[in-house]
């Protein structure tokens, strides 16, 4: 595929230029240049691809692996029950932790002290207890309080609930995941909204854009661009911490294969594979979805957006066909 | 009725005095250039007349309008942020760096203000947003994302945003400091554009022959005070201060 060799001018030859190289009659300037050689890359790739090679020979063959134990368990009802609570646990503390996340990042950036440090209390305290913790605390509330009651402070309680009647599993376990994800879904989100520029709120404050339209429509879509790729990364880890649930003996998708597997122990190394797929999958989804969302809040960010996957694919098959039909021409004419 | 009028404004930054007691009248539809060295407290003094800044001692009213205080016997209180977010509407301020939105279209940044305060429809202030970036020469741009225009193309996109809330001030910090030269003149020419028309200007600028031009009123604020201020005759031909002479003898 490369052109002629150039040939390059020597000392001897006289400077002026005007003479073209015997090998070519083409100036330099009018010659591709050979592109540099990478005999080391190519090595490393071999020797990657054998080992990869490898791997996937000792996954498919490996009887320890059982694969067929595996399309077994992957979509048993139980499995699927298991998944359904993840899901959930998941959901609901994402979006309860988000919320609180933000409340708690604009309690951090507000103007009153008291605000602020209680704020700064919160994430410092729950960033400092491990989650585990927290669930086994909250699971044993109870013990603590044993009703929770609505009320004037200090004074008459108006609404009285007994504190067992509240906490099934799901409550606790969601209520635990929440809180501990809001202390961390608020330095995503403070990060975000300090990275947006003061002059954005100069501008919309001499405006006169109401406060709360300068907040929704201004800052934090300015903000979430730097707060999306942070905060998925919150996401998934809690995807996975969710699985800490099974010790407040909710049966998440980790939960049942842990106890699918006392109950069937030759059966554990194709559970916990089940277990790894599932999480991949519901990553992968999540994965999927940041690229789109990402994508949407570069607006005006880039002076071009990024095709997506999607369309990279459609114009790839395009230029083949264009090259096809360039080199059929060629044919046909040469 | 004076549109602009300061009242012995002074603004301290922790120990640091950036304004030393200004006093500043502008009649209705004159154009006033504000001059003076970096730090002389000119970006200060403009944002205190639309309260982006608060003045420490003294007080600042726009069209017979108290700004961000109100008269409570004999003492000045602050207002609420929704009040002062009420009067910013009145008075038009340009950045020197723009300050466009940038996740929005050039016709979204200049609907933004008019339809978030309700003052129009969003098809009315669309029509509206039209209308005024073909006056500032972008009627083609409505469509692209500020990153996409050049600075003199931004600046201009601002200068619509501010108009389309129909402001009886518009207030300029240094629009033309943060372009290329040859940019400079597609703005200038939009501000020029605008004096004359019965909106009262105030424009903190560098540059001495738009001043020479276009101003009613000319003012040479140094370390915090007002110098020196009169017709561009006066002052920039012939300054009576040390300070003015040396600063013009500096820019000219």
């Amino acid at each position: 595929m490369t052109g002629p060799v150039p040939a390059v001018p020597t000392a001897h030859r006289p400077s002026s230029d005007a003479v073209p190289p015997q090998s070519d009659p083409r100036p330099l300037s009018a010659q591709r240049v050979i592109p540099l050689r990478h005999p080391g890359r190519w090595l490393l790739t071999v020797v990657v691809v054998v080992l990869v090679a490898q791997f996937v020979h000792g996954l498919a063959t490996n009887p320890f692996y059982q694969w067929h134990r595996f399309a077994y368990w992957f979509a048993r009802p139980v499995i699927i029950r298991g998944l359904w609570i993840t899901l959930q646990v998941t959901a609901l503390s994402a979006v309860l932790g988000l919320a609180g996340g933000i409340l708690l990042a604009l309690g951090r950036l507000s103007r009153s002290p008291i605000l602020r440090a209680v704020c700064w209390t919160y994430v410092w305290l729950f960033r400092s207890v491990p989650l585990i913790v927290v669930l086994l605390i909250l699971y044993n509330f109870g013990a603590l309080y044993s009703n929770l009651s609505l009320g004037v402070p200090f004074g008459p309680a108006f609404v009285h609930v007994g504190e067992s009647a509240l906490a099934t599993d799901l409550v606790v376990a969601t209520v635990g995941l929440s809180l501990s994800e809001a202390a961390y879904a608020s330095e995503v989100v403070r990060a975000g909204l300090l990275s947006v520029d003061q002059g954005q709120h100069e501008a919309a404050a001499a405006l006169g854009l109401p406060k709360r339209y300068q907040f929704t429509r201004i800052v934090l879509p300015q903000a979430l661009r730097a707060i999306v790729p942070a905060y998925v990364n919150q996401l998934i880890g809690l995807i996975k911490g969710t699985s800490l649930v099974f010790y407040v003996s909710l049966l998440d998708l980790f939960g049942e294969v842990q106890s699918m597997g006392s109950t069937y122990p030759g059966d554990v190394v194709p559970l916990l594979l089940v277990a790894t797929t599932w999480y991949v999958i519901l990553t992968s989804v999540v994965s999927v979805a940041q690229y789109y969302v990402e994508r949407y809040y570069s607006r005006g960010a880039l002076r071009t957006v990024p095709p997506t996957p999607l369309q990279r694919l459609r114009s790839s098959i395009r230029n083949l066909r264009n090259l096809r039909n360039r080199i059929e021409i060629g044919a046909v004419t040469g | 009725m004076t549109a602009v009028e300061v009242h012995g404004v002074h603004k301290w930054y922790g120990t640091h005095r950036v304004l030393d007691g200004v006093d500043l009248t502008v009649q209705p539809g004159q154009v006033a250039v504000v001059l003076g060295p970096s730090g002389s407290g000119k970006s200060t003094l403009l944002r205190t007349i639309n309260h982006l800044e608060r003045p420490d001692i003294g007080h600042v009213s726009v069209n017979g309008e108290l700004i961000g205080v109100r008269r409570h016997g004999e003492r000045l209180k602050e207002l609420s942020e929704q009040v002062i977010l009420a009067q910013r509407r009145r008075i038009g301020f340009v950045f020197q760096n723009f300050n466009l939105f940038p996740h929005l279209s050039v016709v979204e940044n200049v609907v933004a203000a008019p339809v978030a305060t309700g003052l129009t429809s969003a098809a009315e202030a669309r029509r509206v947003a039209l209308a005024l970036l073909e006056r500032v020469g972008l009627g083609d741009k409505a469509d692209a994302y500020p990153r996409q225009l050049s600075g003199g193309q931004q600046q201009r996109v601002a200068i619509a945003r501010a108009l389309a809330l129909q402001p009886g001030v518009i207030l300029f910090d240094e629009p033309t400091s943060a372009l290329d030269p040859e940019l400079v003149g597609e703005v200038l020419a939009v501000i020029r554009d605008l004096a004359g028309g019965g909106t009262t200007l105030i424009v903190v600028t560098h540059e001495i022959g738009f001043a020479r031009e276009v101003a009613d009123l000319v003012v040479f604020l140094d370390g915090g005070r007002i110098v020196e201020q009169g017709t561009p005759a006066q002052v920039l031909d012939n300054p009576q201060h040390p300070r003015t002479r040396e600063f013009l003898s500096k820019v000219l």
